[in-house]
């Protein structure tokens, strides 16, 4: 077997989560979205790292 | 890894094949841009920059650190250092002078996060691959990798789950090296340890070859651009712990047991999608972007390599291990060593010699677990 099939497979783990993901999370909204850049936006950072020591 | 090729070699994509690899990431990150926001847009071309650099310059972590141990080449440990040194001169100024919208990958030392960091290193050796090494590893077909991976999301969420019981084990206060005065505490301590690898190292071994300096640049480059983009810097594994999270809870798992899922902040991140979370994004664009060099390149057509079944149970016994013991040690060698020391947090430091000591342990155990291949 050569590594084609398996980056194939990777690749369909990938969308199934993100298949799976559309079906029970909320849809984005572009809308609402922030700027583009975190810099210079006025805004605290809002997402979640590894870094984050429990609660 | 190291695969026998197959007959043939590899056989390049042709023009045809490259323009389109190029034309599926601009339309993946067009599309992400339009139904999530530009920002995601632009997160998800950063973490296919990512893919590219490691897998197309040959960039890794576990690999340089078995160089170094086994053979004391340190020419990649060097080439992490100089990378981790150029985004410090940045992050470590930028984050001083915008507390309110950059936050640096800092976490307290402690107990449990010594003793993840350590069993992280056995493991990260194992299947030789970390956070980064897994993820561009699977994209790029490597079998070990492609069966780690879903247990390293499973062992993130688990971790992420049992984090606070393993943090009432003790932590120290929390330790930011920030300011001018730690920036020059940093980079003295990474030129530390770069004059002790070309010490233990061979001779004329620190020589980096050219593809390491641009890959060290490349890569100092694309984590300030996560800096700023998201106003966080680049991490692997929370990622992958929510993917498995949000399976958990699809399947109907309660996760309100866990006071680190059932906080405001994760809950939100349960609700909302893939597409607005930064490190998924990131993870996905590297495993895309492995995929697309391998593509690129004509890679895929060699074989995987036949390994006994003790071997497979390690990979996948590793792969849990992974995820779970670097959210104790609160992130892995992206997160925490990569991204810590940058923005001048102690636990990166700390990271780093726990891991690089079981790192020692892991090659050892390698050949036992037949993971050197049936030999």
């Amino acid at each position: 077997m050569t590594r084609k099939p398996v980056a194939l497979v990777v690749v369909l783990a990938v969308a199934g989560v993100l298949a799976l993901d559309t079906a029970v999370s909320a849809p984005p909204n572009p809308y609402q979205a922030p700027p583009i850049l975190a810099l210079g936006s006025g805004l605290a950072p809002g997402g979640a790292h590894c870094s984050a020591a429990g609660s | 890894m190291t695969d026998t090729m197959a007959a043939a070699g590899p056989v390049p994509a042709g023009p045809g094949g490259k323009s389109l690899l190029l034309g599926a990431a601009l339309f993946a990150v067009c599309a992400v841009a339009v139904m999530a926001g530009a920002r995601y847009g632009l997160l998800l071309a950063i973490g296919l920059g990512f893919g590219i650099a490691l897998e197309g310059l040959r960039f890794g972590f576990a690999g340089p650190w078995r160089a170094m141990i086994l053979r004391r080449e340190p020419a990649g440990l060097l080439a992490q250092l100089l990378a981790i040194g150029l985004v410090a001169i940045v992050a470590i100024p930028l984050l001083a002078a915008h507390p309110a919208e950059l936050a640096g990958a800092h976490a307290p030392v402690g107990w449990s996060m010594v003793g993840g960091a350590f069993v992280f290193g056995i493991c990260m050796q194992l299947v030789l691959g970390c956070g980064s090494g897994t993820l561009v590893n699977a994209g790029s077909g490597n079998a070990v990798a492609a069966v780690a991976l879903p247990f390293f999301a499973v062992g993130s969420f688990l971790g992420a789950y049992n984090i606070d019981w393993w943090n009432g084990f003790g932590m120290a206060p929390l330790v930011v090296l920030s300011g001018t005065g730690g920036l020059a505490v940093t980079l003295a301590g990474l030129a530390a340890v770069a004059l002790l690898a070309v010490w233990f190292g061979v001779p004329g071994g620190a020589r980096l070859p050219r593809r390491l300096w641009i890959a060290a640049a490349a890569l100092a480059g694309l984590a300030l651009l996560n800096l700023v983009v998201a106003g966080q810097p680049w991490g692997v594994v929370y990622g992958l712990g929510l993917w498995a999270a949000k399976g958990a809870v699809a399947m109907g798992a309660d996760l309100s047991g866990s006071a680190f899922w059932s906080a405001p902040a994760q809950v939100e991140r349960l609700r909302e999608s893939l597409l607005t979370d930064v490190t998924s994004l990131t993870n996905i664009g590297m495993i895309a972007g492995a995929v697309g060099v391998s593509l690129w390149r004509g890679g895929l057509g060699s074989a995987v390599p036949g390994l006994p079944a003790k071997a497979w149970i390690a990979a996948i016994v590793s792969g849990l291990l992974l995820g779970y013991s670097s959210r104790l040690a609160f992130g892995c060698n992206v997160g925490a060593f990569f991204s810590g020391i940058s923005t001048g947090s102690l636990h990166g430091w700390v990271w780093f010699v726990a891991a690089f000591a079981g790192s020692s342990l892991g090659i050892r155990l390698r050949p036992g677990l037949g993971l050197e291949g049936p030999r």
